[in-house]
């Protein structure tokens, strides 16, 4: 599924603009440590996380991760957001809970990395 | 100036520390280690630095006070300040940051703030092992502000480390990286990075032994807090 489709079934906000919203997600993770990311993570897929450190944005766009996905209603700091505008990575900010994220996605086809 | 150090130990007010982490037994066990300066860094809280600092002072050990603060991205970054009383002022911004749990002695240990005649004054009620709502960066603008150091704890642990948490060293931030004695020493590249080795102890016979020396301009708090904060190392790159 594509960003834009991510983003209407976890009913999210984009926080970053100017970001292209058609790249295909195929895969999703879900994790709060960085360095284990680092390790695991692979390319292509969307990433579900409470941190919102400046870091963040790194890994994903070490891993060629296109899009972070933050849960619970967490808003990310301006810098980050910034550095992803930089980086071309959407962060998307959803209401639902990582748990719920997770079955949606799934429902739409997306797997697990 | 060389100076023997043990900058992280944590007192009976970190839930997790020994109930025999009293100020005097701390000070009484530094000598006896042959230390000259020591830092006692309690979980979130600053409220036994008081008398930890009198008791060094009457012993001719240099204190510096300090706070293990857990920040939101569940970092553990030492927060060294040039008095009792900033140390106490953060103390209180992290204290509003914090959940408002209470804590549970027979799942975390006691908090128990002591006077120095190692008489408790009263126990914290609210639990200091978790994260305060402030971000790393945040906390290194208010502990600047007051004229002291930010240095990441343990980063060679697994858990609460700098870089297990965020998988690198953010850049700009920090000058100095604690080591812990007590965890093999990491692979990570910070050859351009100042390194620290203290105990984090939360037990009297942890305590360092001379093993760690400094060597700051002067023998004074914002010595050994300017000494934190020199400008990085030039990295020393090997060419293969």
């Amino acid at each position: 599924m594509t960003i834009k489709e991510i983003i209407e079934v976890t009913k999210a906000t984009l926080v970053t603009p100017n970001i292209g919203l058609s790249a295909s997600i195929e895969h999703c993770c879900v994790c709060d440590l960085l360095s284990w990311v680092m390790a695991k993570g692979v390319a292509d897929s969307a990433w579900i996380t409470v941190q919102t450190h400046m870091n963040v944005i790194a890994v994903a766009s070490l891993m060629d991760m296109p899009a972070i996905i933050l849960p619970d209603g967490i808003v990310p700091e301006d810098a980050t957001v910034n550095k992803a505008v930089e980086e071309g990575i959407a962060i998307i900010c959803s209401q639902m809970n990582a748990f719920d994220i997770c079955a949606a996605l799934s429902h739409c086809g997306v797997k697990g990395v | 100036m060389k100076l023997a150090v043990d900058l992280h130990i944590h007192s009976c007010l970190s839930p997790c520390g020994s109930e025999d982490m009293t100020p005097n037994n701390i000070v009484n066990m530094s000598k006896i280690k042959g230390l000259d300066v020591i830092a006692v860094a309690d979980h979130n809280s600053a409220k036994n630095l008081s008398a930890v600092a009198k008791l060094a002072n009457r012993n001719g050990l240099l204190f510096l006070p300090a706070i293990e603060v857990q920040t939101k991205e569940e970092v553990h970054v030492l927060a060294y300040l040039p008095s009792v009383q900033s140390a106490l002022e953060l103390g209180e911004v992290i204290y509003e940051r914090l959940l408002p749990i209470t804590n549970r002695e027979d799942l975390f240990g006691s908090q128990i703030i002591m006077d120095e005649n190692d008489e408790e004054i009263c126990r914290e009620e609210r639990l200091l092992l978790q994260s305060a709502d402030i971000t790393i960066d945040e906390l290194g603008q208010i502990v600047k502000a007051k004229a002291g150091a930010c240095v990441p704890a343990h980063i060679n642990k697994r858990s609460y480390s700098l870089i297990h948490v965020l998988g690198f060293i953010p850049e700009n931030t920090f000058n100095t990286l604690e080591i812990s004695t007590a965890a093999p020493i990491s692979t990570v590249n910070t050859a351009s990075y100042h390194l620290m080795f203290n105990s984090d102890a939360h037990y009297l016979g942890d305590i360092n032994e001379r093993c760690a020396i400094i060597r700051p301009e002067e023998r004074t708090i914002k010595g050994i807090i300017d000494y934190i904060n020199r400008p990085l190392r030039k990295a020393i790159r090997k060419e293969i």
